[in-house]
């Protein structure tokens, strides 16, 4: 995407709901808000290189700034997460005082402190209905889901899901961000989230933050993309996808859902520090829109930032345009090239018609990242990405030592 | 956004099953808020969490007038909607009946 002219307020009337949408709104409809980098887990592939926290991280006071500040503009919900957000001391203060200002809640936490008291009281009448839980899960099984979010996180996950249905709480959302190793699981991830009286809640792994480290290796392979998006097809009505795979739309038929890029037009991210971005996943400050502390409020930088300006123009796609599926992907997703090192108005790097491949087998530099609040030292709920395997069969041992390099006999390492 | 929960008003794709006629009384659904867009509104039903999207500022002028017009004939002339438009806006206001955006004043219903 290239910026060809600026934004102006003549807005052309009518047009599709999508034309609207790609113009920018008043308001953003679907909103993410981090409220803290602090984590208990270190999952490979975290969006927001989460662990420590900032000590810049916005008081609870300034929170609850930001919620009235909300309710004013009339955004209705906001998706809280982190880090993860229920370590915040004032993490359930903050929720009851977003329910009882018109904001509703949706929070995605990986259950640790979901304890059978704190679900009774998100099934009770004070949290109205209004408050929806996520609890991520990024594999099946144990196995898989602890080899990328740590040892004993996926048990904390399903304890979390119990104690939710033993209180009461009516539809859980079980958040799985779709990897090479949990594609084939798509079936059983439905299985579990019918067991817990759940919905199943589907989204795309991007290469944003940690996750940039590791996408080489978690990323769905082109044949596991076919098999999501046959999935996606059979079971679309009852499972939840943050209208994350549009790039799949190029398969053919679009799946349900907006099929556009929401950044900065109908999307936005605040961060714990009051920094907002452009989308949850573009954390960099190529993304960064401005500062609600610094920059005269939310309200004030998502209306007339720069960068959400230049978001809301008119863009051109490049060589994507040219393509018969431009009209179902439109050039897929913004952060997914960025953070693969791809051009702006080049074909998404999961491209399905296999312009993706083409592209990141050229020449690129991925880019650095503009923060990192991983820990310093790895702690022991770090995962540990290493599979055990038997020594191959046709292994050789080796005959002799290995030679140094300071071996100084002319003869050293020949054998005859 | 949730996609299941997302309508489009004036754009309906199926005949809504709740019939809004002329002469009848509605008014919007206290549970909704209507949130000025540039292209109209969006409409959140603070019961059932669903989104719709208000494509028109008639539409969005119409819908508020409804509460205090005595028919939704008179909403609508009062709106200056071309008697022409009137079916279109009577099946994007049954759209929102459909979603109980909108309710009617008539008794024993809601």
């Amino acid at each position: 995407m290239t910026i060809t002219a600026p934004a102006h307020d003549a807005r052309p009337k009518g047009g599709s709901l999508v034309d609207q949408f790609e113009l920018g709104l008043d308001a953003p409809i679907c909103l993410t808000w981090e409220l803290t980098y602090a984590c208990n887990l270190e999952c490979a592939h975290c969006l927001s290189s989460s662990g420590r926290r900032d000590p810049r991280e916005l008081s609870t006071q300034q929170c609850e700034a930001v919620i009235d500040e909300l309710q004013r503009m009339q955004v209705f919900y906001v998706n809280i997460g982190g880090g993860e957000p229920t370590i915040r001391p004032d993490f359930w203060h903050l929720l009851q005082y977003a329910v009882d200002h018109e904001v509703g809640v949706k929070f995605s936490t990986n259950g640790v402190r979901l304890t059978p008291e704190r679900a009774g009281f998100l099934a009770s009448p004070a949290c109205n209905g209004y408050v929806d839980v996520q609890i991520s899960l990024d594999g099946a099984t144990a196995e898989v889901n602890d080899y990328v979010r740590g040892p004993g996180s996926y048990d904390t996950a399903l304890a979390a899901l119990k104690n939710l249905q033993d209180a009461g709480f009516k539809d859980a959302k079980i958040s799985v961000v779709c990897t090479r190793q949990n594609i084939g699981q798509l079936d059983e991830f439905k299985a579990l989230a019918d067991h817990y009286g759940a919905t199943l809640r589907l989204t795309r792994l991007r290469p944003s933050g940690r996750g940039a480290d590791v996408w080489d290796e978690l990323h769905p392979l082109p044949e596991q993309q076919r098999e999501l998006y046959d999935w996606l097809m059979a079971h679309g009505e009852d499972v939840l996808t943050g209208d994350s795979f549009f790039h799949l739309a190029a398969f053919g038929e679009a799946l349900p859902g907006l099929n556009l890029c929401g950044a900065g037009r109908v999307v936005c991210l605040i961060d714990p520090i009051g920094d907002v971005y452009a989308c949850p996943f573009a954390i960099h400050d190529n993304f960064l829109a401005g500062n609600l502390l610094a920059d005269g409020g939310f309200r004030e930088v998502w209306q007339t930032s720069q960068l959400f300006q230049e978001l809301r123009a008119p863009q051109t796609s490049g060589a994507c345009t040219k393509c018969e599926f431009f009209d179902s992907c439109r050039g897929g997703c913004m952060a997914a090239k960025f953070f693969t090192g791809l051009p702006m108005d080049g074909p998404d790097p999961e491209c399905v018609q296999g312009y993706g491949e083409s592209a990141l087998a050229a020449d690129r530099s991925i880019p650095a990242a503009s923060q990192d609040h991983s820990r310093t030292a790895p702690g022991r709920n770090q995962p540990v990405m290493l599979t055990l395997t038997r020594r191959p069969d046709d292994f050789t041992p080796p005959t002799s030592a290995p030679v140094s390099a300071c071996a100084e006999n002319p003869l050293a390492g020949f054998t005859p | 956004m949730s996609t299941a929960a997302t309508a489009t008003v004036l754009e309906a794709d199926h005949a809504p099953r709740v019939e809004v006629r002329l002469e009848d009384g509605w008014r919007l659904n206290p549970k909704v808020a209507l949130r000025p867009e540039p292209f109209g509104a969006l409409a959140y039903h603070f019961g059932n969490r669903r989104l719709s999207f208000l494509r028109r500022p008639e539409l969005v002028t119409v819908v508020r007038a409804l509460a205090g017009a005595p028919d939704v004939r008179t909403a609508l002339a009062d709106a200056g909607v071309p008697e022409a438009q009137w079916a279109a806006f009577v099946g994007a206001l049954s759209t929102l009946a459909e979603s109980d955006m909108i309710h009617s004043r008539k008794e024993g219903q809601q």
